[in-house]
């Protein structure tokens, strides 16, 4: 397959959508008229400033942003002390993690169009308590799917949905895990289309999705950029996040895309290996094709069937990865790599005993990746980590591995 | 012209509606499938539609998402789909069109793919997730080798989108008859009638129609309005009751009772 990366500016889709080769809208005819209702009226709101009055009001005083930019001095010492480690403070929101900034973003333009009824789906379910959390906040009636293993190992976030008045649906197809939450996502929104506002929770699936909830979720970068300017008088050299769909990292990236000195460093999780079949290493590891309605890298066989994947962290076990994360791999925009089960595991436990800062799961794939960076920066440099979310959700998991069970 | 353009032209003179059941390919093994396209070929099917299984159907509800579930158990996979058409061929005429997803076309090559399954037997394609707006490059692969690309049209697509997908779609055009996903129906809603008339309201082409239709009663009702009427789930279903726990040797009843019900369907078209 011919990769086709240029002749397009990085982070400007065409009009359908395309980053280059990656993107674009592969959904079923029953979902056209709805997607190009979506597009249509996100562009309206895009330019509507009663909308974005609406947004920062609610992410102000209900999220709790901005959120706090954090040096954090005693995790650089650890780590060698030759660079300086700065944490966005994405655990510090409202339901813990950056996925409530997009699900208010998408809720109000779903009460805007008109929608009575929100679905959603969830892995780990962050994404899904937040849409839950959101839908309470607007009065709205939410169903989110969720594979049945996921409701089993995430008991909690489950229980947390019902509180705010959703229904959780488990999900019994497939591998029983977020991919195929999606899919049964998706089988619900063909048929309820006129009705129900599909709310995905990262930057993957069909054009306006991923540029929408990647517009949602830049305000992490936009706060960072000038939080860290105050505090360093410049941009950072790095910015690392963890990558699953690629939300909390596009958020952060994506301000900064046009800073051509900044690296942009996404972090995949390896599991168990890139040599086993139980990683989500999928920009590292995959190849182009489609899934869930977008073109980008994806886990697959040979013949084009998907694969599972495996993570230790719920929220990067997906085999597809944002479009745009693909065009800025291939592009050059971005650079990725792994980080696997134990390492991640590592990262949680340094974090947490040199800051007193408990990590998700996921974001502690990208503060273990710092120490695979100390060697090569040059002392002195600034590195901006998304700490995207906070572990009190994994703290069951890990105190189970480290009690010496099996990390799955 | 090829067998599906073939198929409505002799249709059409006799005042005849097409009947399209559809099975997945490899589900639960190739000689079965291989044994029932031959079989609905001989009971009157007039074109027959193979499933390709892809891991992630998302256009398809529970009953054909676990026969691709089997089908892939089963070791089912795009160079074994090939050569089962293949060996169709060699015995039938019938009209076959491939429906699957895109990745695992994307994955073998565009060129390759529809080059391999034209010299194997397939006349068609349906690939349900990829509409109009994507479809460009696959449609050329078509077009260069002789194969039809059929195009849906669901309830909710507006007007002028229909004639945009009716001028591309080739061999027929694939009207969805409700909102949502595959899978038998007791009862249809009552404007899928006047769907399809509007529709054929934009062309000269055949339309067909699919997604929830089970029973005899509800082909007769609408072979009035449709030129094909697609039937999938229901056949599904039923290959699961007859052909799950059959033992060695029965299978040829299990296919026959198989045969009686695309029989029953055929005489509703008349």
């Amino acid at each position: 397959m011919k990769k086709d990366t240029k002749g397009l500016k990085p982070s400007n889709p065409d009009r359908r959508g395309h980053f280059g080769l990656f993107g674009g809208r592969y959904v079923p005819e029953t979902l056209m008229p709805a997607i190009l209702e979506l597009q249509e009226a996100y562009g309206r709101i895009r330019r509507d400033s009663t909308f974005r009055r609406e947004f920062q009001h609610i992410l102000k005083d209900y999220v709790g942003r901005p959120t706090a930019l954090y040096e954090a001095k005693r995790l650089s010492e650890a780590l060698g002390g030759a660079f300086r480690v700065f944490l966005k403070r994405e655990d510090l929101t409202h339901t813990g993690a950056h996925k409530i900034n997009n699900t208010i973003g998408q809720i109000l333009l779903a009460k805007r169009m008109g929608k009575r009824r929100i679905i959603a789906e969830t892995g780990a379910g962050q994404h899904g308590v937040a849409t839950a959390t959101a839908a309470a906040l607007m009065g709205l009636e939410c169903e989110v799917y969720m594979g049945r293993k996921d409701t089993v190992r995430q008991a909690m976030n489950v229980f947390r949905m019902e509180l705010t008045g959703a229904r959780v649906i488990p999900v019994d197809s497939g591998t029983k895990t977020l991919k195929d939450a999606i899919n049964e996502a998706i089988r619900d929104w063909v048929a309820n289309v006129s009705d129900t506002h599909y709310i995905i929770g990262s930057v993957v699936g069909p054009h306006p999705y991923p540029v929408m909830v990647r517009d949602f979720q830049s305000v992490i970068g936009r706060e960072a950029r000038s939080q860290i300017r105050k505090k360093t008088g410049g941009l950072p050299d790095v910015v690392v996040a963890c990558v699953g769909g690629g939300s909390n990292a596009m958020g952060i990236f994506y301000p900064f895309s046009r800073e051509p000195s900044v690296r942009l460093i996404g972090v995949e999780a390896a599991g168990k290996g890139t040599d086993t079949d139980y990683h989500s290493a999928t920009l590292t590891c995959g190849e182009p094709g489609v899934l869930h309605g977008t073109m980008s890298y994806l886990l697959q066989d040979r013949w084009g069937q998907i694969k599972g994947a495996h993570s230790v962290a719920p929220g990067l076990d997906y085999p597809g990865v944002g479009p745009e994360h693909s065009w800025f791999k291939d592009s050059g925009r971005a650079e990725y790599y792994v980080i696997d089960d134990q390492e991640a595991l590592e990262g949680f436990r340094l974090l947490s005993e040199t800051e007193g800062i408990i990590p998700a799961l996921e974001s502690a794939h990208a503060i273990a990746f710092l120490k695979k960076l100390k060697d090569e920066l040059p002392a002195g440099s600034t590195v901006l980590v998304n700490l995207s979310g906070r572990g009190d959700k994994d703290v069951e998991t890990v105190r189970n591995i480290f009690r010496g069970g099996a990390t799955e | 012209m090829n067998r599906i353009e073939r198929v409505f032209k002799r249709l059409r003179k006799r005042d005849e509606t097409a009947l399209i059941p559809f099975v997945t390919a490899g589900d639960p093994s190739i000689q079965a499938t291989r044994d029932l396209v031959l079989e609905m070929d001989r009971r009157g099917a007039d074109i027959v539609e193979l499933g390709l299984a892809f891991s992630d159907p998302l256009a398809d509800g529970p009953t054909i998402q676990a026969a691709s579930f089997r089908a892939l158990q089963g070791g089912m996979n795009t160079k074994k789909y090939f050569e089962l058409v293949a060996h169709i061929r060699k015995t039938a005429d019938i009209p076959l069109v491939l429906m699957g997803y895109y990745n695992p076309i994307l994955r073998y090559g565009l060129e390759e793919f529809a080059r391999d399954a034209a010299a194997a037997g397939i006349d068609g394609t349906i690939i349900p997730d990829l509409p109009l707006e994507e479809a460009g490059p696959w449609m050329k692969a078509c077009r260069e080798n002789g194969l039809a690309n059929i195009l849906l049209v669901a309830p909710n697509t507006p007007e002028e989108r229909i004639k945009r997908i009716v001028r591309a779609s080739r061999g027929f055009i694939y009207y969805v008859s409700v909102l949502g996903i595959t899978g038998a129906r007791t009862s249809l809603p009552p404007e899928v009638s006047g769907g399809l008339e509007r529709v054929k309201s934009f062309t000269q082409k055949p339309v067909a129609v699919g997604f929830g239709i089970s029973r005899p009663e509800q082909v007769k009702a609408l072979s009035s309005s449709a030129d094909g009427i697609i039937v999938g789930s229901a056949i599904v279903r039923l290959m699961e009751e007859k052909l799950s726990n059959v033992s060695p040797g029965e299978e040829d009843r299990a296919v026959a009772e198989i045969g009686e019900f695309i029989g029953s369907l055929k005489e509703a078209t008349l």
